[in-house]
């Protein structure tokens, strides 16, 4: 059901758009892309290209050497590794889990199910600053503030990857198949292994993607847990940018461009399923 | 580990088991029916005891607390003390303005546009796959990121944005400046960053409305605008719903694009006058540069109690709608 999304709106869209759909469709497009355009601009010149007028617009050479400078006034190197092993982290486990509690709230009969699912989808509004008071107060005691499992630990599942898996799941895979394999006598585990896991797989690489853009863009907590001396990416790129007035902005727009650049690859490389996950999960509401 | 027990030969040879071992594996199969549901669910209801749960709760004990940031396990009590002192906070006041005029400024114009996207991405495009993958590219960029690059398109002297406003004959803003005008910026990076998603979840359940009622519309004479405004919007509600109830609780917590728009060490100040100053940015002011963690819990619970208040707002709407249609 997530891929198939693009092509099926193509066979049956309404009416043939017209002229002016087009030049609003392509403005909102330059509008949504020009600020990334901007950003490799302004990380390939210099502080004092970037505060003439008219302001550049098309890129300079100088992208390396405000790498070297970025690399140097923090941790970048640090912070795309950490990044990398939380987002790992927290993708593997998030899609693991939800995939199996997807499953259970899917395709499992059991008590108390409908109202369980309804607390999943209750715990969904509960905002994330309201735990980090607490949070930070454990992670303090247990010296775990400033070190990786102080992010990680906290998102190992989230209740939107339960849900998404959920509705993924209860359309996906047939209920005879899960009690064919039971009248053979297959035990759980053999059903999840053997059953389940092939089926689901398309929506845990959607549900992945989704949830490591999450991760890696994640702010607050990192910003709380985490010290400029072992940072995750976003909280570098706020070491950049909220450290002085008169840093480079070139240098700036460099830790963006680093930061956002992993990111926009995957997208590149794998937008059409990305676009079709989110319509996914939604219209299943 | 279970699959184990009851192997799949098993069933093809039980009458050769003894009587106890069969009833004992049919024990144990009937376990495994009855505890496997539980076992798959039960990591998220962990993890979100512990991590979810609990710390809501504990949040409004420490609020009821002083506790410096220093020294996070000693706490003392002081009942509704924080809360007293909050109320008496002109900066808490401003903080929650703040919030619901960067909310309404982010969220009302963000929501239309997603809704008017959508509808236009609905018609028979070419480069249909671009267009989508465009307008998702914000969401793709960290706030962090965002919000760095919009700070300089808003730079007072040599933005981009005050240098085309210059081309237009418009003199130049001081956009972090001003008040209006910062908060239009904040609400502009986060438009930027949202619409796109929207639409595209906008887009999806425009997609499954039966194309026989547009038909039906287009037979009564219904033109392009009616038939947006009488059936697709009708049909989406529920979808629409969701999004809104979704960005009001992403607008109450409005944070990282205010603390770094500044691009200053204030950031969490939100403005020397604090006139983009939220309340995410109020809490974290309070706990981790006045070091009075016990007032920014109750700054959180009174988070919680606006998100509250708007769920039951939501809801109570929604049951109005249902008794006016059906009745």
């Amino acid at each position: 059901m997530a891929v198939n999304l693009g092509r099926r709106a193509g066979a049956r869209g309404l009416t043939g758009a017209g002229p002016v759909t087009y030049a609003v469709l392509t403005a909102v497009a330059v509008l949504s892309l020009f600020p990334l355009y901007w950003t490799l601009v302004g990380a390939s010149t210099s502080g004092t290209r970037i505060a003439q007028t008219p302001p550049p617009l098309l890129p300079g050479g100088n992208l390396w050497h405000n790498l070297d400078i970025a690399w140097n006034q923090v941790h970048m190197g640090r912070a795309l590794l950490n990044s990398v092993v939380v987002s790992g982290c927290v993708t593997a486990s998030t899609v693991l889990f939800a995939t199996l509690a997807g499953f259970a709230f899917a395709k499992l009969p059991f008590r108390g199910r409908n109202a369980l699912l309804s607390l999943v989808v209750a715990t969904m509004t509960v905002p994330a600053q309201l735990s980090v008071i607490p949070l930070y107060q454990i992670m303090a005691r247990l010296h775990w503030t400033d070190r990786l499992q102080s992010v990680i630990l906290p998102n190992l599942v989230a209740a939107f990857g339960v849900f998404f898996m959920r509705q993924f799941l209860s359309q996906a895979l047939p209920v005879e198949l899960v009690e064919a394999a039971r009248v053979d006598g297959a035990g759980s585990l053999r059903i999840l292994r053997s059953v389940v896991l092939p089926i689901a797989r398309p929506g845990m690489a959607v549900l992945g993607m989704l949830v490591f853009v999450q991760s890696w863009n994640d702010f607050f907590w990192p910003l709380i847990a985490l010290s400029q001396s072992n940072p995750t990416v976003q909280v570098a790129l706020a070491g950049l940018g909220g450290g002085s007035y008169d840093s480079d902005q070139a240098v700036i727009l460099t830790g963006a461009l680093v930061g956002t650049a992993p990111l926009l690859l995957v997208f590149a490389l794998l937008g059409r399923q990305v676009v079709g996950g989110i319509t996914a999960g939604a219209v299943k509401n | 580990m279970l699959d184990e027990a009851v192997p799949a030969t098993s069933v093809g040879t039980p009458h050769h088991a003894p009587p106890s071992t069969r009833a004992w594996r049919t024990r144990l199969y009937r376990w495994d029916l009855k505890a496997s549901p539980y076992l798959y669910i039960a990591p998220f209801f962990v993890c979100f005891a512990a991590f979810g749960l609990f710390p809501l709760v504990y949040t409004g004990w420490v609020s009821l607390h002083g506790v410096d940031l220093q020294t996070p396990g000693q706490m003392q009590w002081r009942g509704f003390g924080n809360y007293t002192r909050l109320l008496h906070d002109d900066l808490f006041w401003n903080a929650l303005r703040n919030t619901v005029t960067i909310g309404v400024l982010s969220t009302v114009p963000q929501l239309l546009m997603a809704l008017g996207l959508a509808h236009l991405l609905n018609y028979r495009l070419r480069g249909r796959a671009f267009f989508r993958i465009a307008m998702l590219a914000p969401y793709a960029t960290s706030i962090a990121a965002a919000t760095l690059v919009f700070s300089l398109l808003f730079g007072r002297d040599y933005g981009m944005v005050n240098w085309l406003l210059g081309q237009l004959g418009v003199g130049h803003i001081d956009w972090e400046g001003g008040t209006w005008s910062s908060q239009i910026a904040v609400a502009t990076i986060v438009t930027w960053r949202w619409t796109g998603y929207n639409a595209l979840i906008y887009l999806a359940a425009m997609q499954a409305v039966p194309h026989d009622l547009y038909e039906a519309a287009a037979l009564d004479g219904a033109n392009r605008w009616q038939q947006f405004r009488h059936v697709t919007v009708p049909s989406i509600r529920p979808t629409i719903l969701f999004t809104i109830v979704v960005s009001s609780i992403g607008a109450t917590q409005l944070f990282g694009e205010p603390l770094l728009f500044g691009g200053g060490a204030t950031g969490h100040s939100g403005g020397s006058a604090h006139q983009y100053q939220t309340l995410g940015l109020y809490l974290y002011d309070q706990g981790w540069y006045a070091f009075h963690l016990g007032r920014a819990a109750a700054v959180a619970w009174t988070m919680l109690l606006i998100l509250l208040a708007i769920g039951t707002l939501n809801l109570l709407l929604v049951r109005f709608q249902r008794a006016r249609n059906g009745g």
